[in-house]
């Protein structure tokens, strides 16, 4: 009889479950939400949004209508196709640099936390690339270098490394104190297997959350960047490429300026949400102080 | 005392030179030669040798770094290639414009900050507090760039309270010189301001737990002193390390505010560079702000010995 009633019990406590976790972490639950429609929509950006690029002169900046849902810029362009297409390159930047500076970050910390002498000199490096502003190194990387996609995600990315390297030595060190570590080490364990059985699986939840900021500050860095015209070409339609060349034209037809902003600002916000539910989750003793 | 300072002022000279070194390297390392992009994309030959010689291009790297290094330390860091005016003078002229901007954004964000952070750690929870926060994660999250059109549109453009762009030197006239600075200080200021509320709060809160805030509350302090007295000065070294680390986040944001705001300062003549593809002065900025960064948090590691005395034993 009991077994009979208890398939049909588990439902309801699983629901409760789900409620429980929205209702503890409901920055993670709206943060992830608001990144999976984006990604969605940014993946499904030809089939619904219509041509970034067709200009039509005859249809200079027309207000938000049925039509064009978010208007048309000074060469008539269709500002929600460009919106849409904006959110591929913004997605796509803001997670590769985040995966790059992790993993950069992971195997320069833990070398460092193991290796004294590397140590010396690569911490020196990481404090003076801290001291140059990011936007400024990043300039300067980009004209020296020239180029598209790539050249940007890597101008971006070598000023976020010294945090993540930071980070992952400060644990490193942290546990490398601990009995477990230190009973590997005098049980004669190679370095290489401490280092990826005992260590590593401490900095992966204060990696993931670094990772989640690291994403919004280089989908920030990647927009000013562009808006300054030292980042993507202005032929690919990204947010920051958009607002260059809308400038003259805030009076006259503010949504050519604010729909890609407000895009901007919605999917920063939402990886940041994403990133404080997440160090709560993952670890509740960081979340007390701020 | 003294030792303290002695190591400190060791450190900064550390770090100083390893900002030359990447930033030389930097220009080394990157394809095409040193000379060519320092000569400009409409060099001739003889131009190129030319600089090859000045800058002794042709000598062993390390002898290349000395001469460089020596070159920054006096002032020089090499002409504009577009209008052919010593970097430094052209810094120069621009500084009064980003001295302007920075003071006026430190000011208002480091006042509403440090204050609404104290005020939102007292009653936690509270609407204060919780529009702070709002505010805060906003502050993180919406870029520099759109609060400023966003404020130029609606206290520029729709309400005419406040002129749109530009930059008006102090010798006009104290209201003048505020007046254009209002909007560009309150869009920059807005991400300093998030993150010091947020340490401010946090420190605060802290120490409000301590056994001196329970003796001054004993004692009859009122809430006001207990918080800004008592509370305060004992979070003061976290809150002053942020407003000194906080000065990254600014010098970032004070390139793309100049150039929303049309302001002739040195962000704006950075911006001018990238289209004129100049490289002697974005890599003479990029010093000139690292240097500048690194000396103002030198400035306030001096400070930790005035803001809490127990820090000089």
């Amino acid at each position: 009889m009991s077994d009979a009633v208890l398939p049909a019990a588990a439902v309801p406590v699983r629901r409760h479950g789900l409620a429980r976790f929205w209702r503890r972490h409901p920055t993670l639950v709206i943060g992830g939400a608001v990144i999976v429609a984006m990604v969605l929509m940014a993946l499904a950006a030809p089939l619904f949004a219509g041509d970034p690029l067709a200009m039509n002169p005859m249809n200079r900046l027309r207000p938000p209508s049925a039509q064009h849902w978010f208007g048309t810029d000074t060469l008539g362009r269709d500002v929600f196709a460009r919106t849409v297409f904006g959110a591929r390159i913004s997605l796509f930047v803001g997670l590769s640099v985040a995966v790059g500076a992790v993993a950069g970050g992971l195997v320069i910390g833990l070398l460092c936390g193991f290796y004294r002498r590397i140590e010396a000199v690569v911490m020196r490096l990481m404090d003076g690339l801290m001291a140059i502003p990011a936007i400024l190194l990043a300039i300067a990387l980009v004209s020296l270098w020239q180029g598209g996609v790539p050249v940007v995600i890597l101008a971006i990315l070598i000023p976020e490394l010294p945090r993540d390297v930071r980070l992952v030595r400060s644990i490193v060190l942290g546990v490398r104190e601990r009995p477990y570590v230190e009973a590997a080490i005098a049980g004669g364990a190679r370095t290489s297997k401490i280092l990826r059985r005992h260590i590593l699986p401490s900095t992966i939840a204060p990696l993931t959350v670094q990772g989640t900021y690291v994403c919004a500050s280089a989908i920030l860095v990647e927009a000013g960047l562009s808006f300054l015209g030292a980042g993507i070409p202005p032929s690919i339609p990204t947010w920051g490429n958009m607002i260059a060349a809308s400038e003259l034209y805030l009076a006259l037809a503010p949504w050519t300026i604010f729909c890609p902003g407000v895009a901007l600002a919605v999917l920063v916000l939402a990886v940041n949400l994403l990133g404080d539910g997440l160090r709560d989750w993952l670890d509740p003793r960081l979340a007390r102080g701020l | 005392m003294g030792a303290y300072i002695g190591r400190r002022l060791l450190a900064t000279l550390v770090v100083m030179a390893i900002v030359g070194l990447i930033v030389f390297l930097l220009l080394h390392l990157a394809p095409g030669s040193p000379a060519a992009i320092i000569a400009g994309d409409n060099a001739t030959p003889a131009q190129i040798a030319l600089i090859n010689r000045q800058l002794g291009l042709d000598r062993p790297l390390p002898v290349q770094f000395g001469l460089w290094a020596w070159d920054v330390l006096r002032g020089r860091f090499g002409t504009s290639i577009f209008s052919g005016v010593p970097v430094m003078e052209l810094v120069l002229q621009r500084i009064p414009a980003t001295v302007s901007l920075s003071l006026v954004t430190i000011v208002f964000a480091a006042t509403v900050a440090v204050t609404g952070g104290v005020l939102a750690a007292w009653r936690v929870g509270g609407v204060l507090d919780r529009t702070l926060m709002a505010i805060a994660a906003l502050g993180f999250s919406v870029p520099v760039f759109v609060v400023g059109y966003l404020l130029i549109y609606l206290f520029a453009i729709r309400l005419r309270w406040l002129p749109v762009q530009g930059y008006v030197p102090i010798s006009a006239g104290l209201w003048p010189w505020l007046s254009h600075l209002l909007l560009p200080a309150l869009a920059l200021g807005l991400a300093y301001l998030a993150l010091i509320s947020r340490i401010t709060r946090a420190a605060v809160l802290e120490v409000l737990a301590e056994d001196y805030i329970r003796t001054a509350r004993a004692k009859g302090a009122t809430s006001m002193s207990q918080l800004f007295h008592h509370a305060l000065r004992n979070a003061g070294v976290p809150i002053a390390t942020v407003i000194g680390i906080g000065i990254a986040l600014l010098i970032s944001g004070v390139v793309l505010t100049e150039t929303v705001f049309n302001i002739p300062g040195i962000g704006r003549l950075t911006v001018d560079a990238i289209t004129n593809r100049d490289y002697p002065i974005i890599q003479g900025v990029m010093v000139i702000f690292s240097g500048a960064y690194v000396v103002i948090n030198l400035m306030v590691d001096l400070s930790y010995t005035l803001i809490d005395p127990r820090i000089r034993r």
